[in-house]
């Protein structure tokens, strides 16, 4: 019988696994399964590209398939859409799906990906999450409706609705308990950056208040906050974090700790035939010495060449140690984070905000290796960054060459 | 040997390529892909591959020719 590996989940983790199998030759039989019916798509577009001015206006909808049913039959890769897996028996080797069917297995890969931190308010009508392609649908169609958006969350998604409804020309208000928008990650000081890009875009800020309340009246909805604050929308939207969709493994015996706990090859550990990628990974990082967990569209792509070369090399593992990168499009503004940030003991900033079109913002550690970067509208500092993350260059080594190149870039500019 | 295309237009400056491999791909001062060879020798075509394929936004192909 022919060697079978089985991915659970379609996102962008199973489907890059399924595919890099394929690439590298693997000739068994390769299973997709997930519970969404619609073909495998892509997630970063539903907060961006599906939300842009030019789509929302004219009513286009370019869905971000990430696999057709034809290439996927023409990688000869089965699949097994609209059911999901209902459990996991890895002494078998088999996973039992929602319709009873059992599907068995010689490698496994685990990639239910994580869902949207539900609504603690209930769902009310004109009330979101935006995780799925139907979220996506749903709150485009009451974008297009118009009327007052009252955004609750100011991470990435949050400040990408926020944008998103403000090009419409929207009435757009951003709330978040913490004081400085993403505070937790870049630090109250560089968050500030975040804070003034939103009032420059007309958005109305309530950092440092809570959401007590979302109530629906006739006539729409009314947010209330800690502080007594009410708010009148038409929209609202959640938009406060993820948790990894591991409750199917709960009977699996498998280590669940926020995550599938795995060793430095992304396996489960203690378990060689079961392979984790994406954001239900809480991975071994060896460069971290450290279990992580990531929830980025890059980390789960390098994962997925990782555990493919795994199930079809399994006597030379590679490790997967890939740097942390993140981007987010808002109003005018290319963001992109590398790095751990919130692991600084110190930073500094090159150019001023305020003033530069471009500017980049370097971490180090209390040794002076470079921890964290963050560049705005400046890819080629992303750039610098990733590299002497990986390499574990010095912060100061990487500042003078992007010193040294804005100086080229302005003497050219003369 | 494989060539690789990129589509100017489309590239966001997320520079994955550029990070995966270094030889083929870079990004200008404007954050847009710049090849630096248009052919890749055979033995480079996964990692190249691998390149093209971590594009956020599919801007990148590797063709057989």
């Amino acid at each position: 019988m022919s060697h079978r590996t089985v991915v659970v989940g379609a996102s962008i983790g199973g489907v890059r696994t399924a595919q890099a199998l394929r690439r590298g030759g693997y000739a068994g039989e390769v299973v997709l399964v997930d519970a969404d019916s619609e073909p495998p798509y892509d997630r970063p577009p539903l907060s961006k590209a599906m939300l842009s001015k030019a789509m929302l206006l004219d009513g286009a909808e370019a869905t971000p398939t990430l696999l057709t049913y034809e290439q996927a039959a023409a990688s000869d890769i089965r699949l097994e859409l609209g059911v999901a897996a209902h459990s996991l028996d890895v002494a078998a080797a088999t996973v039992d799906l929602a319709d009873g069917r059992r599907l068995a297995f010689d490698d496994v890969v685990l990639a239910t990906g994580s869902a949207a931190r539900p609504s603690p308010w209930g769902r009310p009508e004109g009330l979101h999450v935006l995780r799925s392609l139907a979220d996506a649908r749903a709150l485009r169609a009451d974008l297009r409706r118009g009327g007052r958006v009252v955004v609750v969350g100011a991470g990435f998604i949050g400040a990408e609705v926020a944008s998103a409804a403000t090009s419409l020309g929207l009435a757009v208000s951003v709330v978040d308990p913490l004081p400085v928008p993403m505070g937790r990650v870049v630090g109250d000081e560089v968050g500030r950056v975040f804070e003034r890009l939103h009032q420059r875009n007309g958005v109305s800020t309530y950092f440092g208040s809570g959401v007590e309340d979302v109530r629906s009246l006739p006539g729409g909805l009314t947010v209330t906050l800690t502080d007594g604050t009410r708010l009148d929308a038409d929209t609202v939207v959640v938009g406060i974090g993820a948790s990894p969709n591991q409750r199917w493994l709960e009977s699996s015996g498998l280590l669940l700790d926020d995550g599938v706990v795995c060793d430095e090859f992304c396996r489960a550990v203690g378990q060689p035939r079961v392979h984790v990628v994406g954001d239900l990974a809480r991975w071994h990082h060896q460069r971290h010495a450290e279990w992580v967990r990531v929830e980025h569209w890059t980390n789960a792509v390098e994962q997925a060449s990782c555990v493919a070369h795994n199930i079809d090399n399994p006597g030379a593992l590679r490790a997967c140690v890939p740097v942390e990168y993140v981007w987010s499009d808002q109003y005018d503004q290319k963001i992109q984070l590398a790095g751990r940030p919130w692991r600084g003991a110190r930073w500094e900033m090159l150019g001023d905000p305020d003033v530069d079109p471009r500017f980049a913002v370097l971490w180090a550690d209390e040794d002076g290796v470079l921890c964290g970067a963050m560049s705005v509208n400046w890819p080629k500092a992303t750039v610098a960054s990733r590299r002497a993350l990986a390499a574990g260059g010095k912060l100061e080594a990487v500042r003078d060459g992007l010193a040294a190149a804005r100086a080229d870039a302005g003497a050219a500019a003369r | 040997m494989p060539t690789v295309k990129a589509d100017h237009e489309a590239c966001q400056g997320y520079a994955n390529c550029v990070i995966a491999a270094d030889d083929v791909f870079d990004i200008d001062d404007d954050g847009v892909v710049v090849l630096l060879r248009g052919e890749v020798a055979e033995e480079d075509r996964d990692r190249v591959a691998d390149a093209a394929n971590s594009c956020p936004v599919s801007a990148l192909r590797l063709d057989d020719a």
